[in-house]
């Protein structure tokens, strides 16, 4: 039986398809960040316990640094740096700018990527409810209040608000 | 994290092969790899059972299937589910976090290591790591361990949700080996450290759980589950429980109590359900029987609060049912 530490992966990484020979160790994290440049999904606590590296994985928010590349075959993989279209930015970037929804920035990608996962699930019917489905995104700045604001007025705008 | 080789299995036997060639099983990962990052778990071989088809919830006539690869997040919010078993679908929902319910399989999750700090730190002695090292956590930091089911060589609380609500409605799991299949309730799944704290259940090397099998019943429906914690979301229990209740004419016919955050293992109350069938639905019922629930129990220096707390735990999640028993007018 194959006792190699290296496996090849095969994934889509914002639309582009991707193939890799990593060491079994590598998280997604590090995969997108050391081996594809993609350096804004940001590594936090590196425990699942803080959420800046969420990422969507075949559309589903996850935390990216418990994820091993490997396990990650087939996937598509979404990182902060594929939302935006023709150098346009997503809807909930431009919201996060405008609302003043982070100060260091550190964890302004996982959130807005939660966020995304947030709108798309509907659960974006009041304030609570979005706190609640994004408790998995720490911010030590405490820009809880605006990026609340944000993704609520993209919902709306949206027709996503029930 | 130590080096480790990787395969998919697309099959059981692929599975059964890969860990009998000491092959770890992996679901989500969202224990297995963070242990492997802290050095706490070493596998050297790790089997993806990912491609496995076991990620259905099924409604049978007489019980709820669930599949032991099916997501905390798709459980929580499948109908069936959310109607027929609601503290289960709740639990679910108090878990962890929107991305880690995405990726954490049931299976998995039953198997959860505990989230004691000495455990999860290698430099530190622990009896459940390293047999015989030690308990640090007993004169230690210990405010949020166990007061049930603890002895001189472990205090670690178990601390799935899921498993507390699944133990209270009676759920049994299904493991399968190139031998055939066995089913256990899940109450006897888990064992208590006694002298071998690192011996956590009953399941034996290569052994994959299948499924998860919980029983119909006219109590179900009238189930919830109320934890407390130490933030309001995205966080462990200090204490939880898991009721429910069958009622008629403000008379319980029935019911299922169990508690987490307390006790060593998904800890099932038997002599509390005994105090509350028969009696009426009151407050005073609720308090007698929710006394009980901490008879036995050992506190440390820093946890004596849950002897109050717990009961109080349990009388909430009973005043929460006894609103929904209140016929709508
Ligand atoms: C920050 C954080 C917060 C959390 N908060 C909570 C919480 O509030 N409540 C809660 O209940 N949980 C919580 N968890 C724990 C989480 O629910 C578990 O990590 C998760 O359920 C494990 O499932 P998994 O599929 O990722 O397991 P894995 O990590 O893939 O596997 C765990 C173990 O089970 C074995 N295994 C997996 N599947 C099978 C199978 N089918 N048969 C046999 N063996 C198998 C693996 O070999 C491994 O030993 C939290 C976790 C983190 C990281
Ligand atoms: S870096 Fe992944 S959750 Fe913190
Ligand atoms: S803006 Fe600094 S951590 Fe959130």
């Amino acid at each position: 039986m194959d006792s190699a530490t290296t496996s090849q992966v095969q994934l889509t990484v914002n639309g582009k398809p991707v193939t890799l020979e990593l060491d079994t160790r590598t998280s997604l994290l590090d995969m997108l960040r050391e081996h594809l440049g993609l350096t804004g999904t940001k590594k936090g606590c590196n425990q699942g316990a803080c959420g800046a590296c969420t990422v969507l994985v075949n559309n589903r928010s996850v935390n990216a640094c418990l994820t091993l590349a490997a396990m990650c075959q087939g996937a598509s993989v979404t990182t902060i740096e594929g939302i935006s279209e023709n150098g346009r930015l997503h809807p909930l970037q431009e919201a996060f700018i405008r609302h003043d929804a982070m100060q260091c920035g550190y964890c302004t990608p996982g959130q807005i990527m939660s966020g995304i996962a947030c709108i798309q699930a509907g659960e974006t019917y009041s304030a609570h409810a979005v706190r609640e489905f994004m408790s998995g995104n720490l911010c030590r700045c405490g820009a809880y209040q605006n990026i609340v604001a944000a993704v609520l007025e993209v919902a709306e705008q949206a027709g996503g608000r029930r | 994290m130590m080096p480790f080789a990787f395969q998919r299995a697309t099959a059981l036997a692929d599975a059964f092969a890969a860990a009998a060639n000491r092959g770890r099983y992996v679901a989500g990962g969202t224990t297995l790899v963070d242990l492997m990052r802290e050095g706490v778990e070493t596998p050297e071989r790790l089997v993806d059972i990912n491609a496995l088809p076991l990620h259905e919830i099924r409604l049978r006539p007489d019980h709820l299937e669930i599949g032991a690869l099916a997501r905390m997040a798709q459980v929580a919010a499948n109908a069936d589910v959310m109607r027929l078993y609601p503290a289960i679908s709740q639990a679910l929902l108090l878990s962890a976090s929107a991305q880690l319910r995405n990726m954490a399989s049931m299976g998995g999750n039953l198997l959860q290591r505990t989230r004691c700090p000495y455990f999860r730190d290698v430099t530190s002695a622990c009896n459940k790591r390293e047999p015989g090292s030690g308990c640090p956590a007993r004169d230690g930091v210990n405010r949020l361990h166990a007061i049930l089911g603890t002895s001189e060589h472990c205090v670690a609380t178990h601390a799935s949700d899921v498993a507390v609500a699944l133990v209270a409605l009676d759920a049994s799991v299904r493991i399968a080996s190139p031998e055939g299949e066995r089913r256990i309730p899940l109450e006897q799944f888990y064992r208590v450290p006694g002298d071998t704290p690192h011996i956590e259940h009953v399941l034996r090397p290569g052994e994959l759980i299948v499924a998860i099998e919980v029983p119909a019943g006219p109590h179900t429906e009238q189930s919830t589950y109320v934890k407390v914690r130490d933030r309001q979301s995205y966080e462990f229990a200090v204490t939880s429980a898991a009721v429910a209740l069958a009622v008629d004419d403000g008379r319980i016919l029935d019911a299922r109590v169990a508690a987490g955050g307390v006790a060593t293992v998904p800890w099932r109350m038997r002599h509390v359900e005994a105090a509350l069938i028969g009696q009426p639905l009151s407050a005073s019922t609720f308090r007698a029987a929710a006394r009980l629930s901490v008879e036995g129990a050992v506190p440390l220096t820093f946890n004596a609060f849950k002897i109050e707390l717990l009961p109080r735990t349990l009388v909430r999640a009973l005043e929460t049912l006894e609103t929904l028993a209140v016929p709508a007018l």
